[in-house]
């Protein structure tokens, strides 16, 4: 079975709701839409404050080219624009509303019928994936028409479907992939002809057996698609991973995936190109996984961006009353443990993750013995425990010079070394302080 | 034999040569060096601090020779004395700088911001400034990991494990400014060290709204404006929600200590008790400015024995300071 070459680790995959059918969350009394929910600018306010909004009305619209416009996920009255608090304790900027009722925009077709001809072309398909605000759901929320407009000479010739779902407990896509598949397989149709490409190969590891038989069925009816069951083995469902796996290419240091001709996009982001371009449904939900160890319920729940996380987690059965426990937005490896639960979920909420008093905390740290496990776990080819010295002792140019920049904080370095020391902690503010360098120094070019 | 003459005599003859063109090359592309500079970099500490603005004591020495002046110059680690040297080596009168002392500008102890949650990553505050706002619910305040007490060159900063924030050691501190440097949340503030080290500054960087700001810490901040209002120097800015005292206004009178109403507002280093019921503070202002003369110290200290003729004194002071006969008309005047 194919994987990736370099590095990776074989975490435990603990997918505990694997088999939990995608429930439909409740709406709640109030919430709170943040205008920044992808990477690039913050989205501005199109609404004010007083106004009747309806459920995929535009309520910000995205400013600049690396950005998304945000519709309303809820019907009722705009309470204010104003700060909130993240899950992280920081403010956000965010639209409060006063959730009345559930009224839909008229013009979205909320029937389940599938809707499988389409006939627009690229440049229509981009223009609606743009207005319909749809970021990658993968995790990184990039804005997915950003992805989509490949400037010549650049040419894909691949469309790389990431099912992958390497993070341990994450179900999200899983049964995404089992309940929408034939959906899928049309929003897969529609990018291909955006980007222009004639062969769309979906990767699926192969701890999700069901699904590769499911999709490989309904692949047969799609010409030009193709599954590919790939090897657990953690990063599979890095973008530059996912390629080396599935087409054997490997991405230059410094390069986009589109210098070798490939174009990645998650599942649930094509789910969402299929509601956006063929049932007129702008992004304003998503599927969360809801899990943890001890919690009573592990679900995989439909969320519409703004309910608070609390309602979540009590959906699956509540925060542990009593002991030390660790939440964590996303998977356990890349995820961001996060403070505050009543902030609320958004665009890149793919998962909450609940661990127990005795996986809370990291272990105690010790002396680096130079065993080199995580230069072999490193699934980018780079040395870990030297990159987090010299971060450590602010060298900036030698950790430029070590490709700091090419580090895709998987996490592989902090899981493997025996030592629990805070690699990934020291590497990811080296990444942060040479990228603010590398974008000052371009500036003043 | 005659080998050996013959090499001896060419490499002589190649050897003068050379000798004879290096002795042209040297005199035509002559690098002039200002002796000066060797002669400052002696006298300066050697810290290579950085606290100038120049990179290291002898960009800071070459910078002082090329200007010829030593206008917005100084060492804040060497301070006056080391200066005056420079100055003397410059043939110039090195400027009075006044020295700066860092402040730590977070009332957040363990007992006025309680956690909320607990930080498990690498003990540092960067790392765990660009993660999360922190393990209180205030997002602005120290983190307490102690990026500064790394930073400082001097060993002025302690993290005091008991309150959980850090703390500055004036006597040690030269106020360099690395610390300031360090802070991701900026909560370190090089200020003026004040008369005897006297100094009122707001201890609090709290953006957040007054209620928002009060929950997380008691003694925050609340952007009341009262301070302001209260100023008569008119030294004190409230902008997002917090103020600011600019040093180079402050006089010093503490108006503001007693009005604030969590306390928000810090003075160090004064000899009587900041914080007096709302009639006093005139009296208050009064003691502080007799502190800025040297001379009439003499008097307070009598007042404290002879209530009664406090009047009397008062007279005497200004007869006193006219004549001139200070010490005898005083004393005279009691007995």
């Amino acid at each position: 079975m194919k994987t990736f070459k370099i590095g990776g680790v074989h975490p435990n995959d603990s997918k505990l709701s694997a088999c939990q059918p995608i429930e439909v969350m409740g709406l709640p009394a109030k919430a709170v839409i943040p205008l920044s929910q992808h990477i690039g600018a913050p989205a501005t306010p199109v609404v004010e404050k007083g106004a009747h909004v309806v459920v995929g009305q535009l309520i910000a619209q995205g400013t600049g080219f690396m950005s998304a416009n945000i519709h309303s996920p809820y019907s009722g009255t705009i309470e204010k624009i104003d700060n909130a608090v993240d899950a992280w304790g920081m403010p956000c900027k965010s639209i409060f509303i006063n959730v009345e009722g559930d009224e839909w925009d008229e013009s979205i077709d909320r029937t389940d019928t599938i809707v499988r001809a389409f006939a627009y072309t690229p440049e229509e398909i981009v223009k609606k994936i743009s207005d319909a605000g749809i970021v990658g759901l993968g995790g990184a929320c990039f804005p997915t028409h950003v992805k989509l407009s490949i400037k010549a000479p650049a040419k894909a010739d691949v469309l790389i479907v990431n099912g992958v779902e390497c993070e341990p407990y994450l179900t999200c896509d899983h049964r995404l992939m089992m309940e929408h598949g034939e959906e899928l397989m049309i929003g897969i149709k529609i990018l291909m002809k955006a980007i222009n490409v004639d062969r769309a190969i979906i990767g699926i590891e192969c701890n999700k057996p069901d699904v590769i038989k499911h999709l490989t069925d309904l692949s047969i009816k799609h010409f030009g698609i193709e599954v590919c069951p790939l090897k657990m083995h953690y990063p599979q469902g890095g973008e530059k991973q996912l390629i080396d796996a599935c087409i054997g290419r490997q991405v230059p240091s410094g390069a986009l995936p589109i210098s070798v001709g490939a174009v990645v996009d998650n599942v649930a982001t094509c789910y969402a190109v299929y509601e956006a371009v063929q049932k007129n449904k702008p992004l304003i939900d998503r599927v969360v996984t809801v899990t943890g160890d001890k919690m009573s319920h592990p679900c995989n729940l439909k969320v519409r961006f703004g309910t608070p996380l609390k309602d979540l987690i009590d959906k699956a059965g509540g925060l542990p009353t009593e002991g030390e426990y660790k939440m964590i937005a996303g998977g356990p490896m890349m995820g961001r443990s996060f403070c505050n639960a009543d902030s609320p979920s958004s665009k890149r909420t793919s998962g909450i993750l609940i661990l127990p008093e005795d996986k809370a905390r990291r272990a105690e740290e010790e002396n680096c013995i130079r065993c080199g496990k995580c230069i072999d776990a490193c699934p980018m080819g780079l040395e870990p425990y030297l990159l987090s010295r010299i971060s450590e002792v602010k060298n900036w140019d030698l950790m430029e010079e070590h490709h700091v920049m090419d580090c895709i904080e998987c996490g592989c370095c902090l899981y493997t070394c025996p030592a629990n020391r805070p690699l990934l902690d020291y590497i990811r503010m080296g990444k942060q302080t040479v990228g603010g360098i590398i974008r000052a120094r371009a500036q003043k070019k | 034999m005659n080998i050996v003459i013959t090499s001896i005599v060419i490499l002589g003859a190649i050897g003068c040569l050379s000798a004879v063109i290096l002795y042209f090359v040297a005199k035509k592309f002559k690098v002039e060096q200002d002796d000066r500079i060797d002669q400052i970099v002696e006298v300066l500490p050697g810290a290579n601090c950085g606290g100038c603005g120049f990179a290291g004591c002898q960009g800071f020495a070459t910078a002082c020779v090329k200007a010829g002046s030593l206008e917005n110059k100084f060492c804040p680690v060497g301070g006056a004395p080391v200066m005056q040297k420079v100055g003397s080596i410059l043939g110039v009168e090195a400027s009075e700088v006044e020295p700066m002392v860092a402040v730590v500008r977070c009332n957040g102890t363990c007992a006025n911001r309680p956690k909320t949650n607990t930080y498990d990553g690498a003990k540092n505050c960067r790392i765990a400034a660009s993660h999360y706002a922190g393990e209180t619910a205030c997002g602005y305040g120290c983190l307490g990991f102690g990026d500064c007490a790394a930073a400082c060159n001097c060993g002025a900063i302690k993290v005091n494990p008991e309150t959980g924030i850090v703390e500055i050691d004036e006597e040690l501190c030269v106020g360099c400014g690395a610390c300031a440097k360090a802070c991701p949340h900026n909560v370190i503030e090089i200020r003026k060290k004040g008369l005897k080290g006297r100094r009122v500054y707001v201890g609090c960087v709290n953006k957040d709204k007054g209620a928002v700001a009060r929950k997380a810490c008691k003694a925050a901040c609340i952007g009341c404006g009262k301070c302001e209002k209260t100023c008569p120097f008119g030294a004190i800015k409230v902008e997002n929600n917090v103020a600011y005292i600019d040093f180079n206004v402050c006089k010093l009178c503490r108006k503001c200590v007693v009005e604030c109403p969590t306390g928000a507002i810090k003075d160090v280093n004064f000899p009587t008790p900041p914080v007096k019921p709302a009639p006093k503070p005139v009296e208050e202002k009064k003691t502080v400015e007799e502190a800025k003369p040297v001379e009439p110290k003499v008097e307070e200290v009598k007042v404290e024995e002879v209530k009664v003729e406090e009047v009397r004194i008062e007279e005497v002071k200004t007869d006193t300071l006219d004549n001139g006969k200070k010490p005898d008309a005083v004393e005279q005047s009691l007995f």
